[in-house]
């Protein structure tokens, strides 16, 4: 039997240096610890972008049966997992409730699109998920609309309403410049929440993603607007229940606006055909940065930069007061298929 | 005696006619949204929504806070339908003045726009219309491209500006 230090010498070793023995004989023991840890910590900063260039046919309709085969290829890379159901039973418990926190604020042009919330539902319900321990929320019955979504508060389906249903707690919970009311879906019902954001520009915060969409959580999300969101969306992400609760992001980028945000704007309209996923909110929001910027420069559209709103609340997010993930992509796992 | 008559009179007649221009100066404020029909194809498919500038964050979160700093004064907001199948949402924002509409719209151009016909001024995209008139700024969106979605989105913004 090994010993707990040889143990880990080898599987450092093994973990490191696969097929390249000379390359350790060059390292000691604690450089290849080092990097084992930083290994281990790469898996916990990946982040999957998952494309199909045929997702929008050629009158830019969505082609919603191609979306469950999108996310299952997603989940499948993130997770080392091919069969769906493996995949997502190690994502998701299945005797808790599961909030699906979707983005409808921009109108019907660019909301998270309800083909990926059904696809979702889909694959939860067959990882054991009760139909009625699943909740899609997000402000109010209008935003849902937005979405393509339904109201329905009948337990034994799929629930799906706004916080003009739900209510907000009495109780305000501050971190940092944040001290807000925050929504009861979240506080009461939701066990874990899975963020179903859309990609956006937006002009008070550069763009808005993974931990922006958090604001439709508060009651007064206006009151986080000051100074491009910064700190804002970060103290908001930070709060015990945002930060312990929302544990994954499906990011939609099926369809993104680049410019002219947060609401629809058909002439910055574009179909990145993508879903971006992962654990670290951060990471996720920095990829999807990266994404619009792309897109900007493409278009001969100045930076975020330039254009005077760099998302800063990224890097404030994983700044040492904050420590939600990281925004280095020297340590993110990227994996783009 | 006459006279002084005469004189309270007119007097009278003159505060009527002041009083009468005085209410004639401010402009009512109309509906600018056409009932269905008014516009060849175009149905009003939902009650018009009004936010003033303190709950605009409800309508367009963010998006808010250009339109304040500009000097919205209350947004109104309705939907419509083309024959029954290409769905648009018409925007009305109500500044304090024709400068603030004319910031707005000089901030969201893209080298894509073509000049519009419309208001004061105007500009117009594959989906989108959005022009000016006084104080009031316009933006008429819809959701599909088709062939028909230029032609009929400026009928809209024709039928909404005749209301201004």
């Amino acid at each position: 039997m090994k010993s707990r230090r040889e143990f880990i010498k080898t599987t450092a070793a093994g973990a490191l240096i696969a097929g390249s023995s000379a390359a350790a004989n060059k390292l000691g023991l604690a450089a290849m610890l080092d990097q084992s840890a930083q290994r281990a910590e790469t898996a916990r900063f990946k982040v999957v972008v998952a494309r199909d260039a045929a997702l929008h046919g050629p009158g830019g309709q969505l082609d919603e049966k191609r979306v469950l085969d999108l996310l299952d290829r997603a989940i499948a890379a993130y997770t080392g997992r091919d069969h769906p159901v493996e995949a997502w039973r190690r994502i998701v418990p299945a005797d808790k409730v599961i909030g699906l926190k979707v983005n409808g604020l921009g109108g019907k042009g660019i909301s998270t699109h309800a083909a990926l919330v059904l696809a979702v539902c889909e694959r939860l319900q067959q990882a054991g998920v009760k139909p009625g321990n699943i909740v899609v929320w997000e402000r109010d019955a209008r935003s849902l609309e937005a979405c393509g979504l339904t109201v329905n508060t009948n337990p034994s389906r799929v629930r799906c309403y706004g916080n003009d249903v739900g209510g907000y707690e009495d109780q305000p919970v501050a971190f940092g410049m944040a001290n807000v009311r925050l929504a009861k879906i979240l506080t009461r019902e939701c066990d874990m929440v899975i963020g179903l954001p859309i990609l956006k520009d937006h002009s008070g915060a550069g763009i808005t993603f993974s931990m922006k969409n958090m604001y439709g959580v508060v009651q007064r999300p206006y009151e986080l607007h000051a100074n491009y969101c910064n700190p804002g969306v970060a103290d908001l992400n930070c709060i015990p229940a945002v930060r312990d609760k929302v544990r994954f992001t499906i990011g939609d980028a099926m369809s993104a606006v680049y410019n002219g945000g947060p609401g629809f704007r058909p002439e910055y309209l574009w179909q990145p055909n993508a879903l971006i996923v992962g654990e670290d909110r951060v990471a996720v929001d920095h990829t999807a940065w990266q994404m619009i910027e792309r897109k900007r420069a493409e278009a001969g559209v100045p930076t975020l930069e330039a254009a005077g709103r760099l998302p800063q609340y990224i890097a404030t997010a994983a700044d040492g007061n904050h420590r939600l993930g990281t925004n280095d992509p020297q340590r993110m796992h990227l994996m783009e298929i | 005696m006459f006279r002084s008559k005469g004189w309270m009179l007119a007097a009278a007649a003159m505060a009527i006619v002041l009083a009468g221009a005085g209410t004639g100066c401010k402009k009512k404020q109309s509906d600018p949204f056409p009932a269905s029909g008014a516009i060849a194809g175009w149905e009003k498919t939902s009650d018009t929504r009004v936010f003033a500038a303190k709950d605009l964050w409800q309508y367009i979160d963010g998006d808010a806070d250009q339109y304040i700093a500009a000097g919205v004064v209350s947004t109104s907001t309705s939907d419509y339908k083309y024959q029954g199948q290409l769905e648009a949402t018409v925007d009305v924002h109500t500044m304090n003045d024709a400068a603030g509409a004319r910031r707005i719209l000089e901030a969201g151009q893209t080298k894509d726009a073509k000049t519009a016909q419309l208001g004061d001024a105007g500009v117009e995209y594959a989906q989108s219309v959005i022009f000016r008139k006084g104080p009031y700024l316009i933006r008429i969106v819809a959701y599909e491209s088709t062939p028909d979605t230029p032609q009929a989105v400026l009928a809209l913004a024709h039928g909404v500006e005749a209301r201004l």
